[in-house]
């Protein structure tokens, strides 16, 4: 089954997706290969997750990850938070990040989220745990001040241990420097 | 400065302590006077797990203080009459010598003597029997005895330190013997683990565990395994320090909101604040007397080291120069304070003068990735991570920087380590 149509694959069709890729590949046909070159092209465009273009490598699989469970309720909801070096003021920026979420919280006070803070790798273990801690609690702050109640809330902080990205450039140290939502 | 390296044994692959990750020592720098000491192969070590005689010629090499001298063909125990003419004319000063015995209950005795070859006296001697899983335990205080007998200072080869590893996704801390060998795995986990600090008797362990997605202090009794939360209240649990007595732990707790500093039982019961600002207060370190608290605060705009009474009470600094300075350690007399700096994107082991207010710290590394000092119980020495040779590796330094002993992992990253205490 050859789809055509790029769309947005929620976590919940995993398994058409698999049943997708796997009846793809069992209905190609293999190219005469008289000269042993090897078999290129397949109709995969847009059978990928997100709009993955043709011209992909046959061996590409996109991951699916599970281990942050329940956020596919959110669907397209940001949230994750980034900060400057050594701050942990939440920038104007991601006002309609914390908004989105104060709404999504103060509406069904039974939802739960833990405020996950981090640091990039630079600096003492603990002091950036404490960072981290400074980090996840701005949010927390910010989040009731939009309604969010606190009880539905814990600020939490990784410190420097669990970074979102390996690196040792600004790059890399400006994606770690956040807090993240999620949602239990 | 010279450099000399050391390579321990492969004997340790009979022993059922073998390491998952095996240390080499190198040494660099040498003391201001070194004793060439001459210990020959203790008689039918060969035929137990460990090489004992190797183990007490690496341990006293590594202080800087002593030169092995080269004995090969000499057959000599402690039951021998050494032809002091014939050492000395080998520019020998000193001489041990020994034997190693299986016993019938399956114990192994170890004996040794250890003579004044210049004065042409014996200056003692001990004997042991031990459990065959404690061989390098036996060296090692053999080790401890002779530097104490000869250098009139109390020896650290017979302690503990506890570590850090990461690799392939997984998190270990260890024990090993001081000398880095003999390690073994006391936690294992997916998540990490931090800031372990040993209990001043030396047989439990605190560290913090992400297992539970957030941080959490655990106590565990390093010989049984069993192990307990100590704090686990809302938001992160982190930085835990034993009182000397033992009796109380100190730690970074944001369950009021922030990072600060508490205090609590030994099973975590009491709690009670013991700083208060709007500020990250962090890394509580006890004074060697129990009545000092020396911590991590960024009240003044950086992180800098105060201390402040145990019972609680005004606030001091400590560090004035430089503008990020973290992960206090105090040596057993009170009198140095050692820690790390950030100078530039460099970040540096110092120590710094306690009993001289005003005084200039001291930088004693060349590396620039240093952290998490720590002081061997004796208060010569410190162990510290660092980086060389894009490796995490653990160093022991003497307090004036000038004999580095480099315990290198041939496997994972290895960080945060901490010295345990004496009388295993």
């Amino acid at each position: 089954m050859n789809t055509t149509s790029k769309t947005h694959l929620p976590k919940i069709a995993l398994a058409a997706f698999a049943a997708a890729v796997l009846a793809g590949c069992s209905s190609v046909p293999l190219d005469e290969n008289k000269g042993g070159a090897p078999v290129e092209s397949r109709n995969t465009t847009g059978s990928g997750a997100g709009g993955a273009s043709s011209g992909t490598a046959q061996s590409k699989v996109t991951p699916v990850d599970l281990s942050k469970t329940d956020n596919g309720a959110m669907g397209n909801l940001p949230r994750v938070v980034f900060f400057d070096f050594d701050s942990y003021v939440v920038k104007d920026e991601f006002r309609s990040t914390i908004e989105g979420n104060a709404k999504l919280l103060s509406a069904d006070r039974k939802k739960k989220v833990t405020i996950e803070g981090h640091t990039d790798e630079r600096g003492g273990r603990e002091y950036n745990l404490a960072l981290g801690q400074k980090r996840a609690e701005a949010v927390q702050k910010a989040l009731a001040l939009l309604g969010a109640g606190n009880e539905q809330m814990e600020s939490v902080s990784f410190g420097k241990e669990r970074p979102a990205v390996q690196g040792s450039d600004e790059a890399a140290w400006a994606k770690n420097r956040r807090a993240e939502l999620v949602y239990r | 400065m010279l450099t000399r390296r050391t390579l321990i044994a492969a004997g340790l692959a009979g022993s059922s302590l073998s390491a998952f990750a095996q240390f080499r020592v190198e040494i660099s720098g040498v003391g201001a006077t070194q004793v060439p000491i001459a210990i020959p192969r203790f008689r039918d070590e060969d035929k137990a797990a460990q090489q004992v005689s190797a183990i007490v010629r690496a341990d006293l090499e590594r202080s800087g203080f002593f030169r092995p001298v080269e004995v090969n063909g000499t057959a000599l125990d402690e039951t021998a009459k050494p032809a002091m003419g014939e050492w000395r004319a080998r520019s020998v000063d000193a001489l041990a010598a020994g034997s190693v015995q299986r016993l019938a209950d399956g114990r192994v005795d170890v004996r040794f003597k250890l003579w004044d070859v210049v004065k042409g006296s014996e200056l003692g001697g001990q004997a042991s029997a031990v459990d065959p899983a404690d061989l390098r335990l036996a060296a090692h205080r053999i080790a401890d005895y002779i530097y104490e007998k000869l250098t009139g200072d109390k020896g650290v080869f017979s302690t503990r330190i506890a570590y850090v590893t990461r690799g392939g996704g997984r998190y270990t801390l260890r024990v090993a013997d001081a000398d880095g060998e003999g390690g073994q795995v006391a936690l294992n986990s997916p998540e990490p683990i931090i800031s372990p600090a040993w209990s001043p008797d030396g047989r439990e362990l605190a560290y913090v565990s992400f297992e539970s997605q957030k941080a959490v202090i655990y106590a565990q009794d390093v010989m049984s395994g069993k192990r307990r939360p100590i704090a686990n209240f809302r938001g992160s649990n982190s930085a835990p320090a034993w009182s000397p007595d033992g009796g109380t732990i100190a730690a970074t707790l944001s369950r009021e909101g922030g990072s600060q500093l508490f205090l609590m039982d030994r099973n975590g019961g009491n709690v009670r604040r013991l700083t208060s600002s709007s500020a990250i207060d962090t890394e509580p370190c006890f004074s060697p007397d129990g009545r000092t608290i020396y911590f991590v605060s960024d009240r003044g705009g950086g992180p800098q080291v105060y201390r402040v009474a145990a019972g609680g009470g005004g606030v001091e600094r400590v560090t004035f120069a430089g503008s990020y300075n973290i992960s206090p350690a105090i040596s057993a007399d009170g009198r140095t304070l050692a820690y790390v700096t950030r100078q530039g994107n460099s970040f540096k082991l110092q120590t710094l003068d306690l009993s001289t207010p005003g005084s200039q710290p001291t930088s004693l590394t060349d590396t620039s990735d240093d952290e998490s000092p720590s002081f061997a119980p004796n208060g010569k020495l410190i162990i510290y991570a660092t980086r060389a040779g894009g490796r995490d590796v653990l160093m022991t330094t003497t307090l004036d920087g000038r004999i580095k002993a480099r315990l290198v992992s041939t496997t994972a990253d290895v960080r945060e380590p901490t010295w345990g205490p004496y009388g295993r």
